[in-house]
């Protein structure tokens, strides 16, 4: 609270003296909490509503449920290598989000338009921008926080799949290694995939076109290039495998960590990268992620006015 | 049951300015695919048909239904606009049929028009497989149109729920769990294209009898219950 002034007994000074009538109005003189303090609500906000925290119970359905379902296959997992007394564990950590593709993209589709379309579609962009924040921090709020969600969402079963991994008495520099190793891999596709979905998303207003524009990106273009790798597989042209792989984003991220983190390909024929073509899959991943965010400046630029 | 007014509305919504982009670029991908393969392979059967099975008709097909499905309907009753079209003197079953004959047609223009192309750039329609794909995508989209427009009636997050449909339960699930594949439109479709193609390079879980029973039924008791729906739609507010 700011110190209570008089009413209806104006204070005078130079300044008053020029006006024509003084009904009493107060400016806020309280403290101002600034730029970075409305960034960080903004993400921790976004970070919230990724998980339907904060927002109706249907809208918590969906994201629970892929969370519940990525934690639960690896504990699973887990149970299976401790009862078998196995000598490691059945899903390397850098493989587990190749696999759980699926409910990844769906995740992504799902909140990449929950968190900007419906700005976009109230029209309340603008209000954010009347605030102290700038277009920059307005996408890198938004960007960090979808980021952070997703890392959360692959990051939490290799959490497990590594706590079961000590428990069942696995090597523990072995399993520490892999779990760093998929760590990295996870952050570099939270990343990815937070950029890819933004950037479809912040173009629409309506979030089922937006999901569904998502999706198809995600699907699609890997469905397109594990066919081809297929073909190119039973062509036994194994060389061509790796260029093929560049345009999809799974497929990307398993390059990368089968050049750089110790991962075998998921591939046909495990056929990978090697490290001069890792270099190049680094290089676009990196691209991607830089392209996507000075896609959301420039499309923030514009809808902020 | 069909409404020339409310058929154009539709193909407005469903065809206007982004939409029809991602739906024509599905296709235009597909035939990319096809000629980049036929340029690597040749001619080839098998190829063609993992090219028109694995990626067409288990891919594209379902993503262009539901764009097609829930956008003939979803967006209205999300954004109310709705209540203009059902305050007019016209039977709800009549607009629901008619917004699934414009699905139906949108959906088929775009995916079994393509796989025919694709199929002829693949292999040159060699042992019918072009044809065998493409009557099962022209029976798949009537399909997937009538389901996806029942969840548009329903849910106000039908594109999610169709496309975990699509791909978690029919890709995932289909793939594991053999019993799912029965309760699967494509399973049902492809029984439809074994027949036309005869070979063993096409084919399906499920007998013709039983895949085309169950399209037939799934269509009619979707629509049916569509316009039930409609009848007794509730407007409420954003979440």
């Amino acid at each position: 609270m700011t110190v209570e002034r008089p009413t209806g007994t104006p204070v005078t000074s130079a300044g008053d003296q020029t006006r024509i009538h003084n009904i009493g109005y107060r400016t806020y003189d309280g403290p101002r909490l600034g730029r970075a303090y409305a960034r960080r609500s903004l993400y921790s906000q976004s970070l919230r509503g990724a998980y339907g925290l904060g927002r109706s119970g249907r809208s918590k359905v969906l994201p629970m449920l892929l969370f519940a379902v990525m934690c639960l296959v690896a504990a699973i997992l887990v149970a299976v290598t401790v009862t078998t007394k196995a000598k490691g564990l059945p899903v390397h950590y850098t493989r587990y989000a190749i696999i759980m593709q699926g409910l990844i993209s769906l995740y992504v589709a799902s909140q990449a338009p929950q968190s900007v379309s419906r700005d976009l579609r109230f029209k309340t962009v603008p209000l954010y921008f009347s605030r102290p924040i700038e277009t920059a921090d307005y996408v890198r709020a938004k960007y960090a926080s979808l980021a952070s969600a997703i890392f959360i969402l692959t990051a939490a079963p290799l959490l497990v799949l590594y706590v079961g991994a000590l428990l069942a008495k696995l090597d523990f520099a072995d399993q520490t290694k892999g779990f760093a190793e998929g760590l990295v891999s996870v952050a570099l596709l939270s990343l990815l995939f937070a950029g890819i979905g933004l950037v479809i998303a912040a173009v629409t207003p309506r979030r089922g076109f937006g999901i569904a524009a998502v999706i198809a990106v995600l699907v699609i273009s890997y469905g397109a290039v594990s066919t081809l790798e297929a073909i190119a597989d039973t062509q036994s042209s194994t060389g061509a495998i790796p260029w093929i792989g560049l345009f999809s984003p799974v497929t990307l991220i398993d390059g990368v960590q089968t050049a750089f983190l110790g991962a075998t390909s998921s591939a046909p024929g495990a056929a990978g990268p090697g490290s001069g073509q890792g270099v190049v899959y680094v290089l676009v991943v990196l691209g991607l992620i830089a392209g996507a965010y000075g896609l959301l400046l420039r499309r923030y630029k514009k809808v902020g006015l | 049951m069909y409404d020339p007014t409310v058929a154009r509305l539709t193909y407005r919504a469903l065809l206007g300015r982004r939409r029809a982009l991602i739906l024509g670029a599905l296709p235009l991908l597909l035939i990319v695919i096809s000629v980049v393969v036929r340029a690597l392979t040749g001619a080839d059967d098998q190829t063609a048909a993992d090219v028109l099975g694995g990626f067409a008709l288990a891919t594209m097909v379902p993503i262009i239904g539901v764009i097609a499905g829930t956008g003939a309907i979803g967006p209205e009753i999300d954004d109310g606009s709705v209540v203009y079209l059902l305050s007019k003197p016209l039977k709800r079953p009549t607009i629901i049929v008619t917004k699934l004959i414009v699905a139906i047609a949108v959906t088929m223009v775009f995916s079994a028009v393509p796989t025919l192309v694709a199929g002829l750039i693949l292999n040159g329609n060699g042992q019918q497989i072009a044809v065998a794909y493409t009557v099962a995508a022209l029976v798949a989209s009537i399909a997937y149109s009538a389901l996806f427009l029942l969840l548009g009636t329903v849910s106000r997050h039908a594109v999610v729920f169709g496309l975990v449909y699509a791909l978690v339960w029919e890709a995932l699930f289909g793939s594991l769990v053999p019993g799912a594949r029965t309760l699967s439109v494509q399973q049902w479709a492809l029984a439809v294209a074994h027949r036309v193609a005869g070979g063993d390079l096409v084919t399906s879980d499920v007998g013709l009898t039983t895949g085309a029973v169950l399209l037939v039924l799934v269509t009619v008791l979707a629509t049916w219950y569509a316009g039930q729906k409609l009848r007794s739609l509730t407007l409420a507010g954003e979440e």
